[in-house]
C-alpha cells in the first residue's frame, strides 16, 4: 500500500553493531551504577557505618576507664559469691555491642529494602524489566552487587569494631584475632549486613511498598527474635534460636567467658546454618517471586 | 516480514473485570500507527503486555515473531515510553539512562547522542525529580532511542508537551517510521493522531473497533460541512435549499451546510449577487467519527451523555 513497506528494519541506518553480546556482567555494572547515583545510599551507608563503630569504640574507651579506675583498687567480689570467670571483664563483648550492631541490622535491611521497593514505588521497575526482560537476571544482579557492597562494609565496620576496641583494651585484656571465638566473631559482624540487606531485599520485593517493607523488615529482624525468647516451652525458644539476631548473638560470645546461654542454646554449628539458611531463602525469594508478578 | 507486532486473541482480566477482550491487531513497519481509544479502553494494559510486563490472561502477543518477554535484554529490539514518570527523581538524567544502557551492552556514548536528539544535553546533569512532565517525555523518549531499535511504542506520548515539543515529536515519529521502524502511538485524542499517524488501531472497552488507514477512517465520519455567514440569511437558505443542501442555523450567526461543496455554494451566491461575509469548509472531523465509533464503548462517560 505504501511505498515504505517494503523498508525492512534491516535497512535501518547502521548506528550500533547489529549485535550486542548479552551478559551478566553488563547488568551488574547497571546496578553498581544504579545503587551509586542516588545520593541516599552512600550518606546513608556511611552515616550508619560511622555511628555503629562509634558506639562500639565508645563503650570500650568507657569500659577502659571504668577497668583503670577500678584496678587502683583490689578487686573485691560480692559477699559471700565465690570468685570465678563470670566476674571476669569480656573485652570480645565491647565490640560487639547489642544495640550499635541491631542499629547496623536495620541500616543494612533498609538498604536492602530500598533498592528493591525504590524501583516499585516509582515505577522505575517498567523502565528497567523492559529493557532487560530478563527479570530474573535482574534482580541476580541486584542481590550480587547489593551483597558484595554490604559485606565490604560489614567487613569494614567489624573489623574496624573489633581492632579499634580490643587496642582501647589493651591493658585490659583486649583480644587478637588468633584468639580463640575472635575471627569468627568478627565474621559474624562482616556477614550480618550481607545477610541483613538480602533479607530487605526478598521483603522489598514481595512488599514493594515503602513504609510497609521497612516495618516487615524490622519485624522480622528484631521483634521476632525479642517475642520468641522465652524458655518456658522449647518449641518458642526454637523458633527464636534460627532467627538471624540469635545466631550473630551466639557467634560473637566469647568462649573463653562463662556466659550462660540458657536451657536450649544454639551450638555454633547451628547458628552458621541459621546465616545460610536466612540468605538462600532470602536469595530465592526475591528472585522467585518478580518472576510471574505483573508490574 | 512485513507484521512486527502481531496480538492474537489477546485477553486479559483483572478479577471481575476484563480490560482486554480477544484483542487481536497487525502493526506493520515503515507508518506511524495510532492506537487509539477512550480512558479505560486497554490501551496501557495491552501495551505492557506486548512488552512482557503483564502476563496476558489468554492470547499471545509477539514482537517479531517472538514473545518481548522472552528476550533477555531489550532495548535493541523495542524502546518503549509506557510512562514519563516510570523512572527515580534522585538521579540524573545521564545516570538513569547511562544504567540503561549499560545493562544492554550498549555503548556509553548513546547516552549522550540520545540527549542531544531530544535536546536535553543541557539537562543531562540535572536530577529527574525536578524536570517538567514535558522534559520527563523527552527522556523517556531518549531511553526509547537507546539501543536504536527497529520497533518503538509510545503511550500517550504527547501530555506534558509545549507546542514546540509536539510538533518535534510528530516530525521524530514520521522520521523513524520513514527509516522503516514500527511506530506504535498511543492516545485518547483522535486529534493528536490526525497529523501523527498513517494508520489506526482503535479500541473501546478492550475490544477491536477497527483497524485501518486514517483516510478510511475518516471516510466513517459524516460529510464534509461547510460554514457560511451571509447578512442575506433567506435568500441564501432558499437558494441552497433549491440545490438539496442541508442549512441549519449554528449560533453566534453562522450556517452549516452540509450536501454540497464551498465552491459551488460560493458560485451559487455570486450567481445570485448574495454577499457571504464567510465561506469554509470544516473537514470531515475525525474526533466525531472516532465519538461516534467509541460512544458504546466509553468506560466513563459524563452524566448528561448517558
Amino acid at each position: 500500500m505504501t511505498p515504505l513497506l517494503d523498508t525492512a528494519p534491516a535497512r535501518l541506518p547502521a548506528r550500533l553493531p547489529p549485535k550486542v553480546p548479552v551478559r551478566f556482567r553488563h547488568l551488574l555494572a547497571a546496578e553498581w551504577i544504579r545503587l551509586w547515583s542516588l545520593r541516599s545510599t552512600s550518606w546513608v551507608l556511611g552515616v550508619g557505618a560511622l555511628a555503629v563503630m562509634g558506639i562500639n569504640v565508645n563503650s570500650a574507651a568507657s569500659n577502659a576507664d571504668r577497668l583503670a579506675d577500678q584496678a587502683q583498687r583490689p578487686p573485691e567480689p560480692p559477699a559471700g559469691v565465690p570468685d570465678g570467670p563470670e566476674f571476669l571483664f569480656d573485652p570480645l563483648h565491647t565490640a560487639f555491642v547489642d544495640p550499635a550492631w541491631q542499629l547496623f541490622m536495620i541500616i543494612a535491611a533498609a538498604v536492602g529494602a530500598i533498592v528493591v521497593f525504590g524501583e516499585y514505588t516509582t515505577g522505575l521497575i517498567r523502565t528497567t524489566f523492559a529493557a532487560v526482560p530478563d527479570r530474573r537476571a535482574v534482580i541476580a544482579a541486584k542481590v550480587t552487587v547489593v551483597s558484595a557492597v554490604m559485606l565490604a562494609l560489614g567487613t569494614l565496620v567489624s573489623a574496624t569494631s573489633f581492632g579499634v576496641t580490643q587496642m582501647l583494651l589493651r591493658e585490659h585484656g583486649g583480644l587478637s584475632l588468633g584468639d580463640p571465638g575472635a575471627l569468627r566473631a568478627v565474621v559474624a559482624g562482616a556477614l550480618l549486613a550481607p545477610l541483613c540487606a538480602l533479607v530487605g531485599m526478598a521483603v522489598g520485593a514481595v512488599v514493594r511498598h515503602a513504609a510497609g517493607s521497612v516495618v516487615t523488615v524490622v519485624g522480622l529482624l528484631l521483634l521476632l527474635p525479642a517475642l520468641f525468647g522465652g524458655e518456658r516451652y522449647r518449641w518458642v525458644k526454637e523458633i527464636g534460636n534460627a532467627m538471624p539476631l540469635s545466631a550473630w548473638q551466639r557467634l560473637v560470645t566469647n568462649p573463653e567467658r562463662a556466659h550462660d546461654l540458657g536451657r536450649y542454646p544454639l551450638t555454633v554449628t547451628e547458628a552458621w546454618i541459621v546465616y545460610g539458611a536466612w540468605t538462600a531463602a532470602a536469595v530465592a525469594v526475591a528472585v522467585l517471586v518478580v518472576r510471574r508478578r505483573d508490574v | 516480514m512485513d507484521t512486527v507486532i502481531e496480538a492474537t486473541e489477546l485477553i486479559k482480566r483483572y478479577g471481575e473485570t476484563t480490560a482486554v477482550d480477544r484483542l487481536s491487531f497487525t502493526v506493520r513497519p515503515g507508518v506511524v500507527t495510532g492506537f487509539l481509544g477512550p480512558n479505560g479502553a486497554g490501551k496501557t494494559t495491552t501495551l505492557r503486555m506486548v512488552l512482557g510486563l503483564n502476563r496476558p490472561t489468554g492470547g499471545t502477543v509477539t514482537v517479531d515473531g517472538q514473545p518481548f518477554g522472552d528476550r533477555p535484554r531489550g532495548l535493541r529490539h523495542v524502546g518503549a515510553l509506557l510512562d514519563a514518570h516510570d523512572v527515580h527523581g534522585g538521579r540524573t538524567a545521564r545516570a538513569h539512562l547511562t544504567a540503561l544502557a549499560v545493562g544492554n551492552g550498549l555503548p556509553r556514548r548513546r547516552v549522550a547522542e540520545v540527549l542531544a536528539e531530544v535536546g536535553m544535553a543541557d539537562a543531562a546533569g540535572r536530577r529527574i525529580g525536578g524536570f517538567s512532565l514535558g522534559m520527563k517525555q523527552r527522556l523517556g523518549i531518549a531511553a526509547a532511542l537507546l539501543g536504536d531499535p527497529p520497533v518503538l511504542l509510545f503511550d500517550e506520548p504527547l501530555n506534558g508537551l509545549d507546542p514546540e515539543g509536539v510538533r518535534w515529536v510528530r516530525n521524530l515519529f514520521g522520521r523513524l517510521a520513514g527509516e522503516g521502524r514500527t511506530v506504535l502511538v498511543s492516545s485518547h485524542l483522535m486529534r493528536e493522531m490526525e497529523q501523527t499517524a498513517e494508520e489506526l488501531i482503535v479500541i473501546g472497552r478492550g475490544r477491536l473497533i477497527a483497524a485501518e488507514s486514517l483516510r478510511d477512517f475518516a471516510a466513517r465520519g459524516r460529510e464534509p460541512q461547510v460554514s457560511v455567514r451571509t447578512p442575506d440569511t433567506a435568500a441564501l437558505s432558499g437558494l441552497l435549499a433549491e440545490q438539496g443542501a442541508v442549512v441549519r442555523a449554528e449560533p453566534g450567526g453562522a450556517y452549516t451546510v452540509t450536501g454540497l461543496p464551498a465552491d459551488r455554494i460560493g458560485e451559487l451566491a455570486f450567481a445570485h449577487g448574495v454577499r457571504l461575509h464567510e465561506l469554509s469548509t470544516c473537514a470531515a472531523s475525525l474526533e466525531e467519527a472516532f465519538m461516534e465509533l467509541t460512544a458504546e464503548s466509553v468506560e466513563y462517560a459524563a452524566g448528561a451523555d448517558r
